[in-house]
């Protein structure tokens, strides 16, 4: 009302002034028919590279842009599905795995789709060795051996040999990561520069690296035209599709860091989807008759952890008693309402084997009696780094009053993101409130930090979030180890249980809640969905009315 | 003209040539000085700040492995002065690494983000003088009136009123209420791909290639941040030139002048402001250079994707390429404003004219 009332002021003064003739603008903003326009903050983006890129914006990119051999089946996320592979087999010793690719297919540049490019595209992205090579050289495939180990057996055979009999389901799920795109050989090798081999890379060319950190080389429904860095990314409809293709010519993703300025943007039509919404500007949203909301559970957990070397901290009773000092309720309520789901267990939904059941309740009696058990009657002080920012800052402050109650002083230690992370990662901390997102969509991503630590020591070679807890656990280790060469799923999914249960029970960490993914939209569109992962929000079968 | 006096004037002539190469050479060293220290603190302060660059890279997922690797990569194993020192070699050969955040190399990004800034900047500066002046030289001139009080509201408004909120207000009403400026960014979708910038100033460029569709939607993109600015930098000069003003009017040459008759109009436009006028250019040099320097809560509620936002953006993430370039380039922008201003100051100086 305010606002209305100083609006009509300014404008009764303004009216006849000569700036008002500048001013005015046309009607109402409308984004071009064939175009969906998104603010995201999409400033983590530092490579197009699928062979490199590991950031969650950039597996949007690259799901909409490249296509895998199979892909994660969005009506049943513990499975997958063909995407240019037809069929695939495994050998009865569980070694190799042989898949037959759809005949006829084309890249964007139209060159043809052969066994040849998926060989190249392991090859390249186990030399390059960046960021996510680990989801493939993880199956015993090296630099030296990769060009043996997934080859083409001719144009439609591509053949992928594992070093131990893994669980299949383990397998094909890794293969549904970006960093097993499939790229066009071709055209990447006439963009290669030359490089002079060193102790650290011992290749004699660049795989094409540097062109595809900005270039594109792929055959999804969108071809990438532009990434200019903390301003757009533009695609465009890929003609030469293989399957049904996209609805609209072009999608342009502007980076806008700010919710409220994703929400004015959205209510004045300048932009059709809004993707970093606050809790505030999504209520407004959902309020507001043109737009409407949308969410989905993402693979992010957010938890407290404890650090071990702390000799409070280190103690069993300590660990249960911060369990029940949650306010889980409020939590939910208030500062995660519409962005995250409460959620304890370390599996995120979806994942095979996950449980949902959420054993824990703010319990402030019980938390003074596990207290009182392990000798700290009357509390004790310890701090905790906090990012600064939402919903870490919210969270904090509510665990600082709850804690307060049991006679834990809590001190917050604000920082910068990356400086928190610093300090978590050396190990420094008391108590770190983060998130950890799975690398792949594959119950062994969350296992293996969460519930592993090969090497406790400080010069360790394997740095899981146990390790950083300085948790040391040689049992669960080797559970967690076991659970990848399961082959019967099911058996595996019981696994993960067991595993789950036990992290609850016993472990420094106190899990939160699963974030979900908001958007808001305007009502013209339709189609628009967000997926289980960053990489699984298609917007091909978005269309506007 | 006599040998004599034209012997003198000759004299005076070099002597002036040998001032004026004496102060130019003194400019250089003190600006070369300034240069590396602002290289060495950038340098150091960024090695010592607790965050691990690698993490700008590779972020928090990258295997152990990786991480080491890429340590060795960035030179981050060595010692800090061994790293400085080819950090400063690499720059002298116009090096200044490549940025972590996007991938290209710094000066070509700061190519890319500083004219949007400058364009931002001197449209405010414009703003700023072309209102501030005036309205300081009327508050001056009818001290205690009225005008003088609103004048004063108006710069004590300017400020103590954060920018960045007085942003979101004029978006909230002139953007999504009134719909008469356009979205937070420099031009619509439509135009972005159409468009293509010579000089990376939009408005100039659009006049340029005669597109006038675009200059109009350029200009509907930067008229509230510049306003904003504007009015930043106005509250400023406002005030400075007020006081500036009633200094001048109390000096005898004025009362002088009444008693000589000349016009009270002549007396304050044409005598007092003149003198005014001398410290004023380094005011506004100064604060232009200020909005030079990144306005970065503006750049940041209007989606400006200027050096403000870059280098904020860059040190939030550790990318110290892209911090040490774009502080090298500010740097030279206030150097060079420097020199400009006191060049002005010169040319302005009724005392240095008759030399």
């Amino acid at each position: 009302m305010m606002l209305e009332k100083l609006a009509l002021r300014s404008r009764a003064l303004l009216a006849g002034a000569a700036l008002s003739a500048l001013l005015v603008a046309p009607a109402f903003a409308v984004t071009p028919a064939d175009t969906l326009v998104e603010g995201f903050a999409i400033d983590d983006i530092i490579s197009m590279d699928p062979g490199e890129a590991f950031e969650l914006s950039t597996a949007e990119v690259t799901g909409n842009t490249y296509d895998l051999l199979v892909r994660l089946d969005l009506s049943d996320t513990s499975k997958v599905k063909g995407d240019l592979a037809e069929s695939w087999s495994v050998s009865d010793d569980g070694l190799t795995y042989t898949f037959k690719l759809k005949p006829g297919m084309k890249f964007a540049s139209g060159n043809p789709i052969t066994a040849a490019d998926v060989a190249y595209s392991f090859e390249r992205a186990i030399k390059l060795d960046k960021s996510p090579a680990f989801i493939i050289n993880q199956f015993g495939i090296t630099g030296d051996n990769v060009t043996e180990k997934a080859k083409a057996v001719d144009d439609t055979t591509f053949q992928f040999v594992v070093d131990k009999a893994y669980a299949p389901s383990f397998v094909l799920n890794c293969l549904s990561a970006t960093v097993a795109s499939v790229v066009d050989s071709k055209l990447v090798k006439e963009h290669v520069a030359a490089v002079t081999p060193s102790a650290d890379y011992k290749w004699d060319n660049d795989f094409g690296n540097a062109w595809l950190k900005t270039g594109y080389a792929g055959s999804g429904p969108y071809k990438l035209r532009e990434w200019r860095a903390n301003e757009a990314v533009v695609l465009e409809r890929n003609d030469n599709y293989n399957g049904e293709k996209a609805k609209l010519a072009r999608v342009i993703y502007r980076n806008m860091k700010e919710s409220s300025a994703q929400r004015l943007a959205l209510e004045a039509g300048d932009i059709d989807v809004a993707r970093n919404l606050e809790p505030n500007d999504l209520d407004a949203i959902a309020k507001n008759a043109d737009l409407t909301t949308t969410s989905a559970p993402k693979g992010t957990v957010y938890y407290i952890s404890l650090n071990q070397k702390n000799p409070n901290l280190a103690k069993p009773e300590v660990r249960q008693a911060f369990k029940y000092l949650i306010d889980y309720d409020a939590m939910a309520s208030t500062i995660l309402k519409g962005i995250g789901e409460i959620h304890q267990s370390f599996l995120p939904k979806g994942d095979l084997g996950a449980i949902d059941e959420n054993p824990f309740k703010l319990d402030i009696a019980k938390a003074k009696e596990l207290l009182a058990k392990a000798g700290l009657p009357d509390g004790f002080k310890v701090t905790m780094d906090v990012r600064t920012g939402q919903p870490t800052t919210g969270m904090a402050e509510s665990i600082q009053q709850t804690l307060g109650q049991a006679g834990i002083k809590l001190e917050i230690i604000p920082g910068d993101g990356k400086q928190t992370l610093t300090k978590y990662r050396a190990r420094n901390h008391d108590i770190y409130i983060g998130n950890w997102g799975q690398d792949y969509f594959d119950p062994n991503s969350n296992a293996q930090t969460f519930a592993s630590n090969p090497d406790n020591s400080d010069n360790a070679k394997i740095k899981t979030l146990a390790w950083r807890n300085a948790w040391d656990i040689p049992d669960l280790t080797k559970e967690t180890e076991a659970a990848l060469l399961e082959k019967d799923a099911a058996k595996r999914a019981d696994m993960y249980k067991d595993l789950q249960q036990k992290i609850l029970d016993t472990s420094p960490f106190v899990i939160i809640h699963q974030q979900l993914e908001v958007a808001g939209l305007r009502k013209n569109l339709q189609g628009f969905k967000l997926g289980p992962s960053f990489d699984t929000n298609f917007v091909w079968a978005v269309s506007k009315q | 003209m006599s040998v004599a006096e034209n012997q003198a004037a000759a004299g005076r002539g070099s002597a002036r040539a040998v001032a004026v190469l004496s102060s130019l050479g003194r400019f250089l060293v003190i600006a070369v000085t300034t240069y590396l220290g602002l290289l060495a603190v950038t340098f150091f302060i960024g090695r010592v700040i607790p965050i691990d660059p690698v993490l700008a890279v590779l972020g928090d997922r990258a295997p152990t492995a990786v991480v080491e690797r890429t340590r060795r990569e960035m030179g981050l194993d060595l010692p800090w002065i061994e790293q400085f020192y080819l950090y400063v070699k690499a720059a002298l050969r116009g090096d200044f690494g490549t940025s972590v955040l996007t991938t290209n190399p710094v000066m070509s990004d700061i190519r890319r983000v500083f004219p949007a800034t400058i364009e931002l900047a001197t449209l405010g500066t414009l703003i700023g003088a072309v209102i501030g002046v005036p309205l300081g030289v009327l508050a001056a001139v009818k001290r205690g009136s009225l005008i003088d009080q609103i004048a004063r509201i108006v710069g004590l408004i300017g400020y103590s009123v954060p920018i960045f909120w007085l942003g979101l207000l004029g978006l909230v009403l002139f953007y999504a209420k009134l719909q008469w400026i356009a979205f937070p960014a420099r031009l619509d979708v439509v135009y972005e791909y159409t468009f293509t910038p010579i000089t990376g100033f939009y408005l100039l460029d659009a006049a340029i290639q005669g597109q006038w569709d675009v200059f109009y939607d350029a200009w509907r993109h930067i008229v509230l941040p510049a306003a904003l600015l504007g009015y930043l930098s106005l509250a400023y000069i406002s005030r400075m030139t007020r006081s500036f003003m009633l200094n001048e009017l109390a000096q005898e040459y004025i009362v002088a002048a009444r008693a000589k008759g000349l016009s009270e109009r002549r007396i304050i436009w044409g005598h007092a402001l003149r003198n005014a006028a001398v410290p004023m250019v380094t005011v506004i040099a100064l604060s232009y250079a200020n909005l030079l320097e990144g306005s970065v809560l503006t750049e940041t509620v209007f989606s400006w994707p200027g050096i403000g936002l870059y280098i904020t953006n860059s040190l939030q993430n550790a990318d110290m390429n892209a911090v040490l370039g774009g502080t090298i380039a500010i740097g030279s922008v206030f150097i060079a404003i420097n020199l400009l201003s006191d060049l002005l100051y010169r040319l302005l100086d009724p005392r240095t004219k008759a030399g």
